[in-house]
Formats: C-alpha cells, sequence, structure tokens
C-alpha cells in the first residue's frame, strides 16, 4: 500500500521538471568527419541480403487489406494516436503501410488483424449504421471504449477477440508511429549519430536525484586524450 | 562427380574466421606461413556500404528492425540464427539445446556484446576448489601473458580493481555511467552488490593508425564500420593480409571433413562450395578448426577412415562430450525515480552495458557451486519495432487504468521512456559427460553432411543458481524503488532458466587435458590422436566460468599458435 502512494506522488509530481537545458552531446573541434563519410556511403542501402531482399519484394508484390480495410486502418490507427503538431500522426509516419507489411511478414497475426476490423464495422453498422471508418469521432470513441482497455489479471490470450484486435493495432500504431521519421522527432530521441559520450548532464542527474561519484569519474575516460593512442607501463597503468 | 582437389599445399588451413580462426589467421600468416582459411559464409567487411547496418533507422526498413530473418533484429550482424535453413540439428527426447550459428567472414564477432572478460586463477582449478568438473592442464599463469597481449593488440576498456578471480589488464579507460546506471549502482550498493565499469572490447581511445576510435552509436552489435570494436574480420585477418601475410581466403566453403593419409595424419579438407554444390579438397601440413565449438566436434565425427573409424581425434570417445554453455535468467523492472526523463541528450554511449557486477558470493553458503555476473540494461535507445508496445501497461501501478488511446498514450509513451532496467545473470554451470552431441545417423544437411544430435539436461545445481538470480533481481529492483515487470519465473520454468544453448557460449565438445583417455586434446589444444590437428575455439575448454568466452579463445588461441609456430620450425609436425 505504501509503495503505491509513493508511486502516486512520483507520476504526480515529476511532470513540471520536464523542460531544460539541451546538452551538447559531441564535442564541437572533433567533428565527426570519416563516421559520416562512411555512413552516407551506404545511404542506398539498408544492409539486406540477396535473400532478405528477395523476401522483401515477395512481400511488398502480396496484398493483405482491401483498399476499404486499409482506409479503416488509416482511420482507426489515427484515433488511436491523433496527429500532433509539428510532427504529425499515423498517416504522416506510415504506419497503414507498416501494419499491411507485418501482417504479411507475421500471419500469425492475420485472423486477429482482419477479424479485428470486421468487428468494428459489424459493431459500428449495428449501433450506428454506419462504418466504422464514415462514423463520428465520438461514435469511434464510443464503440473503441468497450475494447480499448483490459484486465491486467486475465492473460490478453483468453480475453475477448475484439480485446486481442485493439491491443494489437495500438501496439503496432505506437511502434510503427514511434519508428518513423515523424515520431522520433516527437519523442524527441537524440542518438543514432557519431558523438562522444561524456556523461549525463548536470540537470539531468539533478532531475532524478543522482549524482557521479568523483573516485568512479576519475577513473573514466578523458574524453580530450580519445585521439592520443593508448601506452601502459608494465603494471597495465595507462600512461596516454 | 569427382571431387576437386588443388594442387597447392598450404602450410595451415584454419577452418572458421571468427575470434579463435581470427586470431590463429595472424598469428601465423604474420610468422611467414601461407595460410588458407575455410569459411562457410560469405565475406564480410563492415565498412561495405552494401552490408552496413550501422546508423540506419527503423523506418529504413519496411519490418522498422522486426526479427524476422535476424534472432536479434534486423539491424544485427549475425548471418545465421538458431535456425538456418536446410542445415538441421536434432535432440535426443526430453533433452533441449538451441545452436546457433553465424555463417560470414568473422563470425560471431560480428554481432556479439563485446563483454570481455579475462577467466581467474580459480576458474581454472574448479575441481580443486568445490571438486565438481574438472581442473584444466593449464593455469591462469600460463595464459596471463596472452591475455595482456590480446588486452594491447586488440584494445579493451575497464579498470584495474585487484580482484582476485577478475584479473587487472591493460585497459583503455571505460565510458562514464549512464542515468540508469547510477541507480543500478545505487541499489547494488544496499545490498553489498560490488557493480565496477565494464570490460568490453571498444575503442574509447586509440590503440593504432588502422581502427577508428568509437563514436558511441551504441550498435556494437551491428559491428563497426570504422573497426572501433572488435570483429574477428576488421581486427585480424583484414591485418593479417595487410601486413603481407599469405591469406587466402575460401568463402561460402562448408568443411566436410579433415582428410588424412595411411599413416592417420591429416593432409587437409574436403569442403562444398555453396556456389556450386560440388566438392573440393585442399591440402596443407598443419589443420585449425577453429569453426566453434559444436562444429569442429562434428567435423571431427564426421572424418571417419581406417585409422580412425570413431572419428578424428576420438579414441577417447570424448569428442562432443562436456558441452556447456552459460547460464541464463533474466527479469526487467519499472524504475518510477526514472520516469518523466528528458530525451534532450543522446545516450546511445557504447553498446551495451557501461558497467556490471563480477560475481560477488560465497558459495559455501549456497546450494550451487560456482557464480554468475550481472549484466544490466536501460536507457533511452533508439526506437525499434517493438517500441512502446504497451506503455500503458505502466499504469497498473498507480492503480490507473490499463490501456486507452488518444493523447493519454502518447503522453504514457514519454513518461515511461527510460524507465525500464533489466538484468541478465550469466553464470556457469558444470561440466558433464552426459551432456554432448553426437552425429544424427539418419539425418544430413542440405550439403549431404550428417548433422549433429544433441543431449543436453540443466541439473539442480544450474536451476538453483537461476533461482539465485531471481531473487537478486527482485532484490536490487526495491533498492532502485522499482517495481518488477510480470510474474517472478518459478519452479515451473526453472526459475527462467534459459534453453541451453541460449546464451550462445557453449564450450567444452574437444576438452584438453593432460590424460588422452579422457580428453581430446593436450593443453597445446593438438589432439591426442594426431598432432598435425588443432583446435582454437571454446572446444577445448574445460569449464567455462562465468565469464564470457571470446577473450579466453583469444588468448587460447595466440598460445595455440605459438605452439603451432614453434613445432613447424622444428619440423616436429
Amino acid at each position: 500500500m505504501d509503495r503505491r502512494k509513493s508511486l502516486q506522488t512520483i507520476i504526480l509530481g515529476a511532470g513540471a521538471a520536464s523542460t531544460g537545458l539541451v546538452f551538447q552531446g559531441c564535442n564541437p573541434e572533433e567533428g565527426p568527419t570519416v563516421e559520416e563519410n562512411i555512413s552516407k556511403g551506404a545511404e542506398k542501402f539498408f544492409g539486406r541480403t540477396p535473400e532478405e531482399l528477395e523476401l522483401i519484394d515477395k512481400l511488398n508484390s502480396e496484398q493483405l487489406f482491401n483498399a476499404h480495410e486499409m482506409e479503416t486502418i488509416a482511420v482507426l490507427t489515427t484515433v488511436i494516436l491523433p496527429p500532433k503538431e509539428p510532427n504529425g500522426g499515423p498517416i504522416e509516419a506510415e504506419v497503414p503501410a507498416f501494419i499491411e507489411f507485418i501482417g504479411k511478414d507475421y500471419p500469425e497475426m492475420q485472423m486477429t488483424l482482419l477479424g479485428g476490423l470486421m468487428w468494428l464495422d459489424h459493431k459500428c453498422n449495428t449501433e450506428f449504421n454506419l462504418e466504422f471508418k464514415s462514423a463520428s469521432l465520438e461514435q469511434q470513441k464510443g464503440i473503441l471504449d468497450t475494447i480499448a482497455f483490459h484486465d491486467v489479471e486475465v492473460p490478453l490470450e483468453k480475453q475477448p477477440l475484439e480485446i486481442q484486435f485493439f491491443h494489437l493495432m495500438r501496439g503496432l500504431t505506437v511502434t510503427g508511429y514511434y519508428t518513423s521519421k515523424v515520431g522520433i522527432a516527437d519523442l524527441g530521441y537524440k542518438g543514432n549519430m557519431p558523438n562522444v559520450w561524456d556523461g549525463v548532464p548536470e540537470d539531468v542527474l539533478e532531475q532524478h536525484g543522482v549524482a557521479y561519484d568523483t573516485d568512479w569519474i576519475a577513473k573514466c575516460v578523458d574524453q580530450s586524450k580519445r585521439g592520443i593512442i593508448a601506452e601502459w607501463d608494465d603494471e597495465g597503468n595507462l600512461l596516454t | 562427380m569427382q571431387i576437386k582437389e588443388s594442387s597447392e599445399i598450404y602450410d595451415v588451413i584454419i577452418v572458421g574466421s571468427g575470434a579463435g580462426g581470427g586470431m590463429a589467421t595472424k598469428q601465423l600468416a604474420d610468422a611467414g606461413f601461407n595460410v588458407a582459411v575455410v569459411e562457410a559464409g560469405p565475406f564480410f567487411d563492415p565498412a561495405n556500404p552494401e552490408q552496413q547496418t550501422q546508423l540506419k533507422w527503423p523506418y529504413e526498413s519496411p519490418r522498422r528492425g522486426a526479427s524476422k530473418t535476424r534472432a536479434f533484429g534486423e539491424w544485427d550482424m549475425a548471418y545465421g540464427g538458431w535456425e538456418i535453413e536446410g542445415e538441421p540439428y536434432t535432440h535426443a527426447e526430453g533433452t533441449k539445446f538451441d545452436w546457433f550459428r553465424s555463417h560470414m567472414l568473422g563470425g560471431r564477432t560480428n554481432h556479439w556484446g563485446r563483454i570481455s572478460l579475462r577467466f581467474g586463477p580459480k576458474d581454472f582449478k574448479g575441481k580443486t576448489r568445490d571438486g565438481h568438473g574438472e581442473d584444466w592442464p593449464i593455469g591462469y599463469e600460463d595464459i596471463k601473458p596472452y591475455y595482456d597481449k590480446v588486452d594491447k593488440l586488440i584494445g579493451v576498456f575497464g579498470t584495474n580493481e585487484g580482484r582476485e578471480n577478475d584479473p587487472d589488464g591493460f585497459f583503455l579507460p571505460p565510458p562514464k555511467p549512464r542515468l540508469h546506471e547510477l541507480f543500478y549502482i545505487n541499489g547494488a550498493k544496499k545490498s553489498g552488490i560490488p557493480v565496477i565499469p565494464s570490460r568490453m572490447s571498444m575503442l574509447t581511445k586509440k590503440i593504432n593508425n588502422d581502427r577508428g576510435t568509437c563514436f558511441y552509436c551504441g550498435q556494437c552489435s551491428r559491428s563497426c564500420s570504422v573497426y572501433a570494436d572488435f570483429s574477428a574480420g576488421s581486427c585480424l585477418i583484414f591485418p593479417a593480409q595487410k601486413s603481407g601475410g599469405q591469406v587466402k581466403i575460401f568463402v561460402n566453403s562448408v568443411v566436410r571433413e579433415v582428410t588424412t593419409n595411411e599413416e592417420g595424419k591429416a593432409t587437409g579438407v574436403s569442403y562444398i562450395s555453396k556456389d556450386d554444390r560440388k566438392e573440393y579438397k585442399l591440402k596443407a601440413k598443419v589443420v585449425v578448426l577453429a569453426a566453434s565449438a559444436c562444429s569442429s566436434a562434428r567435423i571431427l565425427l564426421n572424418s571417419k577412415s581406417k585409422q580412425h573409424p570413431n572419428g578424428l581425434g576420438n579414441s577417447s570417445n570424448h569428442v562432443g562430450k562436456y558441452l556447456h554453455d552459460s547460464t541464463g535468467a533474466s527479469r526487467a523492472g519499472f524504475i518510477p525515480g526514472l520516469m518523466n526523463r528528458k530525451p534532450s541528450y543522446n545516450e546511445d554511449g557504447v553498446g551495451g552495458m557501461h558497467v556490471y557486477s563480477p560475481w560477488w558470493g560465497d558459495n559455501k553458503k549456497l546450494n550451487f557451486p560456482r557464480g554468475y555476473h550481472i549484466e544490466i540494461w536501460g536507457g533511452m535507445g533508439m526506437p525499434n519495432y517493438g517500441f512502446g508496445y504497451s506503455p500503458n501497461e505502466f499504469n497498473k501501478f498507480f492503480d490507473l487504468p490499463v490501456g486507452g488511446y488518444g493523447d493519454s498514450l502518447r503522453d504514457d509513451v514519454k513518461k515511461y521512456y527510460g524507465s525500464v532496467l533489466g538484468f541478465g545473470g550469466r553464470g556457469e554451470a558444470i561440466a558433464r559427460k552426459d551432456n554432448y552431441c553426437e552425429i544424427d545417423p539418419t539425418t544430413l544437411d542440405q550439403f549431404g553432411i550428417p548433422v549433429l544430435k544433441f543431449h543436453y539436461k540443466w541439473t539442480d545445481f544450474e536451476i538453483n543458481q537461476a533461482k539465485h538470480m531471481q531473487d537478486t533481481f527482485e532484490e536490487l529492483l526495491h533498492n532502485m524503488g522499482g517495481e518488477p515487470l510480470g510474474e517472478k519465473p518459478g519452479e515451473e520454468s526453472d526459475h527462467g532458466l534459459l534453453t541451453p544453448g541460449r546464451i550462445i557460449h557453449e564450450v567444452g565438445t574437444t576438452r584438453m587435458g593432460n590424460d588422452p583417455k579422457t580428453s581430446v586434446t593436450n593443453k597445446f589444444q593438438q589432439l591426442h590422436d594426431v598432432d598435425n590437428v588443432f583446435i582454437v575455439d571454446a572446444g577445448p575448454f574445460v569449464s567455462q566460468a562465468d565469464k564470457n568466452c571470446t577473450w579466453t579463445i583469444l588468448a587460447l588461441s595466440w598460445r595455440a599458435s605459438d605452439f603451432i609456430i614453434e613445432q613447424l620450425k622444428q619440423q616436429n609436425i
């Protein structure tokens, strides 16, 4: 009980601190040069073997969802994760095409996806005499609210298909969005580029109530010497 | 179909191009010998733009990095996995072993975590220590000079801590801990569990002018295009070629067997070319097997002749026996103190962990011998397939409804990004004769080569160790103010102990020893039965320790190579 109470305090109290300085991860004098050139050379490729490329071509030549289903997916993913300025939403992130590809790549998802889309239209037709994609946002939400929450005590595979469907669709939407260029921008992830890691910025340490131990830091790399070739004495003490 | 035979006689044929084969190639070529390297997979250079996956974004692929064709996601640099089409393996009923293979120049060194730990003095003398298993015929003092040389040649970061069984070395300075690692350090302190900087083979500092220094993209598993991490191709084989060594590489070439003459000595190997599906023979004075523990055992067992009816080097009937993998169990937790993070900085760091916990326990008080180390993961990593799949599951810790959609979902993703921390325990299993691989007489692979059949069961020792890991993980999470995710793995799942083979540290199939009746090689990794065949992968390991095996493979391969050089020069083999 106490643990839950203290957790509540943390969740309610923490949001306020989340603006702050931008950390300069890169040492400006060192400027990534070799690294960037190398990665530019690889721009046309994404590291696939011939066999992997063949599989992708094969999947791309197949169709899983018909036009109506693709439109429904587009609408549904946009309700799940509404677009937000300046980066946009699932459409800008090409989430529908991603879901179509994954559905072909992992055939075990197909029944849940196809059946769930049918269920959505059936439910919407029964209640509002409309297909899901043509219903109002309010009507759509009315239906989704019945399947968007699940009892965590019951394993998902034992829950009704429509709940499993929504869980899968939400997962694919979030994962598809946040693995896209626009989603990564929305998240604010700063990596995947050459830099020089020199520790957690001071303001972040402060926000989370931790500090570096000076003895520990003394043993860590002095980034100003990273370009000097390592030499040791006979005992393994680094001299350079 | 006639087998095509080459007339050239190499000084040495090396089968396999991973850690062991790469080191043997470097040492033997540098010593002036004419070396042929035979590799089952294609040529691979992490700097080749067509093969490179480093610095790719998830959206450059239609599956956004999902692990359909590669076991650790599609950016991981291992061509292969636990299953390879057309190359099956089988199991004895009621036993389990998952066999990971990576067929490419450099083998599994292209994708591994680069955790580079020396075995300590106690690790070589297990039986003396607690009565279990067997002692190695060598001790730490025999291998120490080679560990030192490997540190300097290849580069490894870490710190000298003066710990008896985690020996010091010639280290590059380690990177600073990341935020989740600071939480871990504080949590471990409360339980008296030691935490020290990781020891991994990425160059945090220059060691020569041929290799780049780490630029902290955190993607070592993709193999580094500037050669700032250790991969056998880029750090051993290419330099051996560049320094004028005579190295001929045969790629896409699957070795079937070691060929022998009337006296029973090795004459070379025969292999199937994947390109034309024809069989070829290469000749050499010395054959060095470095195909990985199980593959080398398979080649030996398939090399039957009048002189070696039981398979080459197998007069003891020990080839394939004492197979063992590290134990592994894991758990993750949600750390509220890591919520609401500012993604204002690049937290990639080096690939994998910056800190870890070496084994600390006193086994006299425990119900298992030997120990394990703890690996830590977490942080604000690059989103990939699976990212944010169920962010609102965390709501249950705050008694909030689990599920939903809309703007609250977006907020949940950001609120919880970087707030999960996980552990992997990696421990020592006792080598047992009953755990082994043998040839399955009823199954061939697509090249017509008889396949391996595995027999492997964990014992109570390993299961008890996994339970200890789980208890420790929960304690650490609570120390950090965290909540374990999911149910604690219990007895029904052997406390989360992974299937043998899953940690990909398999060793011991051709163990070394002084007695030819109970071991396959001598202490220089030379077959007792055939003096011109050596094994320089992890096959000769007598025990695995709770350390990752690569640094020891490298040191032992160098040591065996020195012995081969001496023997060839003296014309003893």
